[in-house]
């Protein structure tokens, strides 16, 4: 099983590293079109072919990856943030702070996750420039995953309250906030950790399910969802093969990603 | 109840102010006189107080008045009513696919205690665990399945792998070990042992299982075209129709915090028979 994660993890890393540094490249530019080759098979010039204005797949395949690789933690990270003000802070302070926040998380956690994306991502303005999309898009997946991890964070939290190590830093004068900085904190990063990769392949899946509706990133700009919006207009599996390759790699992706963090972890 | 009403002031409120709600393409028709225009634009008036529109729609709701669809000019109860039954049978066919399918796996994975069945099982429900809900859709129709397949496909991984760890985690207890030792078949052991131990837990999973495939019903409705509640929801949504969205809200909520709570009550009432 270690080694599987091991594997799991070479091949996130490789995956990142292939899509941050060939995304740089000047030769795989995303924007670029070339008007003599539109919808082209595979060949040297374009190695995917190219889409219905003549964009290089291959290069839009780099820089999807990455936009989605970078963003997905960084959307996740947020979610932590949150998740950790929400959960763990009311969670450790106890009283009506931890029952609103209990409240809170229950009613988020009533409404569907896919269904309360869309509902507020559709509610945010569409037709804004491509960078707003990406910002919108990865901001709204942050602000809005944090109900799960934040439950488990209060119930950590709440157990950590009447902790002996806790009750004696408290008899020994430490103020509310060195109590969370330097004993609450250092035991809920594990959780945090756990939660936060946990996050990134949901994160990676659901801008791919907005993009596939239309209210993911915006042209030009690619993503792996928006890649993956070009599966509409495949007419037949065989014919149409290389259109596949951004589903592959996602798939690749996540399952390395929820491979790579152990069982054990998760279930902290 | 608290929840529900909750749920639907939110969605309420993010309909309220979002970007181009009230605007009406009527208001650029040149025929139109100043008049009609400011009638028009008095139509949405009433919802401009979110906190006003929202008590005056939820007391109607009681009195089972849920208002008119302004994108689709239609009662919206009408709406509801006709499209809850699509969904209803969408999503019901999914679940039972994806139960029937999880519950023989795991039976036939206790049953022949074999890695060649494990193991395929096991990759396949972590490939699918990997797909975006509308990759899915989207690949359903091109080789022309049935919505309530993909929606059997979101649900199937979940529930598989929920009731795999738990018919593991009884493999180990002791009085099913007995059970074993004694000789006692394979099948019986697992229903008459096993399945009493997980049946609480199996009961709550049920629940969730529903709010999964209500979730996933909107990817699926609005990209196979099928018209039931999911498509409506992103109808509402896109078309800032706040009276439609409101109830399409409220309406989901209550089936999942439902299937939840009756799933809650269910396993509690067989944890202390009255």
């Amino acid at each position: 099983m270690k080694r599987m994660r091991v594997a799991a993890a070479s091949l996130a890393c490789a995956l990142v590293f292939i899509s941050v540094t060939g995304s740089f490249v000047p030769r795989f530019d995303y924007s670029r079109q070339d008007r003599e080759h539109i919808n082209s098979g595979p060949s040297r010039g374009h190695w995917l072919g190219t889409d219905d204005l003549g964009r290089d797949r291959f290069a839009r395949l780099l820089h999807g990856t990455r936009i989605s690789i970078l963003l997905a933690p960084a959307a996740s990270a947020l979610s932590m943030l949150l998740a950790f003000g929400i959960g763990a802070i009311p969670g450790f302070a106890g009283g009506f702070a931890e029952r609103a926040a209990k409240t809170a998380i229950d009613l988020v956690l009533s409404i569907p996750w896919l269904f309360l994306l869309l509902m507020v991502r559709a509610t945010l303005p569409l037709n804004t420039s491509p960078a707003a999309s990406v910002t919108i898009t990865f901001l709204v997946l942050g602000l809005l995953g944090w109900a799960a991890p934040a439950r488990i964070l209060l119930a950590r939290a709440r157990s950590m309250r009447q902790a002996e190590f806790i009750i004696l830093a408290r008899s020994t004068g430490a103020a509310p906030f060195r109590l969370l900085s330097k004993h609450v904190m250092p035991n809920l990063r594990p959780i945090l950790l756990a939660q936060f990769w946990i996050s990134v392949p949901l994160f990676i899946l659901s801008e791919a399910n907005l993009s596939i509706l239309g209210l993911g990133v915006a042209e030009p700009l690619p993503s792996l969802g928006s890649l993956l919006r070009e599966l509409e207009t495949v007419l037949s599996l065989r014919a149409d093969i290389w259109r596949f390759v951004p589903l592959v790699m996602l798939v690749l992706l996540v399952s390395s990603l929820q491979i790579a963090v152990s069982e054990r972890e998760v279930s902290l | 109840m608290i929840t529900i009403v909750a749920g639907g002031f939110i969605s309420a409120t993010l309909v309220r102010y979002a970007p181009g709600f009230g605007t009406d393409e009527r208001q650029l028709d040149a025929r139109l006189s100043g008049d009609s225009i400011q009638a028009i634009q008095n139509a949405h008036a009433d919802e401009r107080n979110i906190v006003r529109f929202y008590f005056v729609s939820v007391c109607k709701t009681f009195r089972g008045n849920l208002g008119m669809s302004r994108s689709l000019n239609r009662p919206v109860r009408q709406l509801l009513q006709e499209r809850a039954a699509v969904t209803a049978a969408v999503a019901g066919k999914g679940l039972a696919l994806s139960w029937s399918a999880a519950v023989l796996i795991v039976f036939a994975t206790w049953f022949f205690r074999t890695p060649a069945l494990g193991i395929p099982v096991t990759l396949l429900s972590g490939m699918l665990l990997c797909l975006p809900a509308g990759v899915l859709a989207l690949l359903a129709i091109l080789l022309n399945q049935p919505g309530s397949l993909v929606i059997a496909l979101i649900v199937y991984p979940k529930v598989h792998r929920y009731l795999s760890n738990l018919v593991e985690a009884a493999r180990g207890l002791s009085h099913i070990t007995t059970a074993r030792a004694k000789g006692i078949s394979e099948p019986r052991v697992f229903f008459w042992h096993v399945v009493p131990v997980i049946k609480r837990e199996v009961l709550a999973l049920a629940g969730v299982s529903i709010g999964i495939a209500i979730g996933a019903a909107i990817p699926v409705e609005a990209l196979c075209g099928i018209a039931g509640i999911g498509q409506l929801a992103w109808q509402s949504a896109l078309g800032r129709d706040l009276p439609l969205l409101n109830n399409v809200a409220m309406l989901v909520i209550a089936c999942v915090v439902l299937a939840n709570s009756g799933a809650d009550l269910l396993s509690e009432e067989r944890r202390h028979p009255a």
